[in-house]
């Protein structure tokens, strides 16, 4: 050990106040730790419907990754779970950026409506995911009869029916779930800027997009990259609003990483190749781990 | 709404009482003036906008009420707004889910204690005590908020049927409260790094261990901050879908956010019923909003930057 030779009393203070951090470090080792390794174990073991009743799970090399990575299910899900995440954050981003500037003017009730706006982002995303299932439903969604009312379709849009649109609609409402979380953050960083700074600008002449784009952008950087890798995190990983939306369908256009995984072991209970998708989906996450601790190391330092 | 009259009266720009006279009565003693200052004109014009957005954000939540309001199945003929109240709706839906509802209250107080249990202690600890690897502990709490729920409930599905705590409600409070530790230790340490150190030191000269100092001086002082995390901890646990979907394979233990999505698949014709379990499953974060406002938008930003 390193330690320096510490007298009795010493050491048994420092055991005490480790003592304090035991009991939620077991947690974590246990409900982060173990599955980490866990899954990478079980990705080179052969679960089956067997393993269900013999509890006999034998190591077979690399069969499930081969298996994974032939699997042309595995391929679209990968593209489908990219394509909804750049689509997700764009759309959250932008969005909660404009209401962010926006709500920074302070009028009169803008407490109360930030506040309110908040509501589809506190809401279970599978409640979320049900009230949309039915607003985009082709027959007799809200959406497609206000539509065909204003006379903006011919015919009844096929939100969710149909393997061309599903995926997109799911981008969208996964959009509508994550602006309140963008905007109370974003908002909450330009507070933090002093409103001098953009008052020079606008002296020196600098109109108002010109002040946000040379002023205000860069000194929020900071938050933005925060925001932005949060929301990468928990948009990488959806699992809960797909399966509410489309289960995956149809056709398999709506299948990400996350739903993949669930098929893979808790339907078909082939947990090893549920764990190789899961190992590809943490690599994923990892790399955008350490971009945002980079980016926070201040903070945690503090 | 009523708010678009009153925000574009010329006295009426901050909304925060305490500020100016507030000893006046607010409307009648204001001199009238013939022309809206500039001020207030733009002011209106964002309060219009704002609501304008409110409207279009708030729709789906709008129709969720809307249809679970009005008596059928909710099929083609849903009018626009409820002219009566029916409540056959909320009657089939606290029929099929109550039982779930009451689970998932059960559940997410368990969640909520168990994080608070565990999370205080290590918050005060990592933000107090001079300790080698405290930074690493940090670290690793800040990296766990980013492993995928599936990855956890797939490698902890198979640890549960070794330890039969599958379909047992210590198992998905367990589960749950993994969801709220993590972000309750960094919003914790956070506030507590603030505790002015001469506070604790008056603690310990009276005698006090560690536990006592946080016991009596730690934690009256963390009142706010022990509630957002609990707040947010139980939020969590309510909106829990994936462990319960992977961590139960009977109908033993079943909440709400899983009722719902096995309702819509074997009701799906009843829509009416299904948006009134929506409504009822939104209660909470309702609720939190009305009576808490402070603390949500303190626990977002909290927990996530710091």
């Amino acid at each position: 050990m390193t330690m320096p030779a510490a007298k009795g009393p010493l050491r048994s203070r420092t055991l005490m106040k480790w003592l304090f951090i035991t009991p939620a470090l077991l947690y974590m080792l246990l409900f982060f730790g173990y599955p980490l390794i866990r899954n990478v174990v079980m990705s080179f073991q052969d679960y089956s419907f067997a393993t269900y009743f013999t509890g006999e799970s034998p190591f077979n090399g690399l069969e499930n990754w081969r298996l994974v990575f032939a699997n042309e299910l595995f391929t679209a899900s990968l593209w489908h779970t990219l394509l909804f995440t750049l689509g997700s954050l764009a759309g959250q981003f932008s969005i909660g950026m404009a209401l962010a500037v926006f709500f920074s003017r302070r009028f009169p009730l803008s407490g109360l409506m930030r506040s309110l706006l908040l509501l589809p982002w506190l809401i279970p995303m599978v409640v979320a995911g049900t009230v949309w299932r039915r607003i985009l439903d082709q027959e007799s969604g809200v959406l497609n009869e206000s539509l065909q009312a204003l006379h903006l379709t011919s015919s009844a849009v096929p939100w969710l029916s149909s393997p061309d649109y599903a995926l997109l609609s799911v981008v969208l409402v996964n959009i509508w779930i994550g602006i309140p979380f963008n905007m109370v953050i974003l908002y909450g960083g330009l507070q933090e800027i002093p409103s001098e700074l953009g008052e020079a600008a606008v002296l020196d002449g600098a109109g108002p997009f010109r002040t946000f784009f040379s002023v205000t952008l860069p000194m929020l950087r900071p938050v933005v990259t925060v925001v932005l890798v949060l929301g990468f995190m928990s948009t990488v990983k959806i699992l809960d609003l797909v399966l509410a939306l489309t289960n995956g369908g149809p056709a398999h256009s709506t299948e990400t990483l996350g739903t993949l995984t669930y098929q893979l072991s808790f339907l078909q209970l082939d947990f090893g190749q549920g764990a190789v998708v899961g190992n590809v989906l943490i690599v994923i996450s990892m790399v955008f781990a350490a971009i945002y601790l980079r980016a926070n190391r201040g903070g945690v330092a503090r | 709404m009523s708010a678009i009259p009153q925000s574009a009266a010329p006295g009426s720009r901050d909304p925060a009482g305490p500020t100016g006279r507030g000893t006046t009565p607010n409307s009648a003693s204001r001199p009238r003036r013939p022309r809206m200052t500039r001020r207030a004109r733009r002011d209106a014009a964002s309060a219009v906008f704002g609501v304008l957005i409110l409207a279009v954000l708030l729709f789906p939540l709008y129709w969720m009420v809307n249809t679970a309001l009005q008596p059928g199945t909710g099929m083609a003929d849903l009018s626009w707004f409820p002219r009566t109240f029916d409540p056959g709706n909320f009657q089939r839906a606290w029929e099929s889910q109550a039982g779930n509802l009451l689970t998932s209250i059960l559940v997410a107080l368990g969640a909520v204690a168990v994080c608070l249990t565990v999370a205080t202690p290590a918050a005060y600890a990592l933000a107090r005590f001079r300790l080698r690897g405290a930074d690493t502990v940090v670290f690793a709490t800040l990296i766990t908020q980013m492993i995928p729920g599936i990855v956890v409930a797939n490698a902890l599905y198979n640890a549960y049927v070794e330890l039969e705590l599958v379909n047992s409600y210590l198992g998905l409070i367990l589960a749950d409260a993994s969801l709220g530790i993590p972000f309750t230790i960094i919003l914790l340490r956070a506030f507590m790094v603030s505790i002015p150190e001469e506070v604790l030191e008056a603690g310990r000269i009276d005698g006090g261990g560690q536990l006592r100092v946080l016991v009596s001086i730690v934690l009256p002082m963390s009142r706010n901050a022990l509630i957002t995390g609990g707040l947010f901890t139980f939020l969590f646990a309510w909106s829990d879908f994936l462990f319960a979907l992977t961590l139960n394979t009977t109908d033993a233990v079943k909440p709400v956010t899983l009722g719902i999505y096995e309702y819509i698949g074997a009701h799906v014709g009843d829509w009416g019923a299904v948006m009134a379990v929506a409504v009822l499953s939104s209660i909470p974060a309702a609720i939190l909003l009305i009576v808490a406002q402070k603390y949500v938008a303190a626990g977002i930003s909290g927990g996530s930057i710091k």
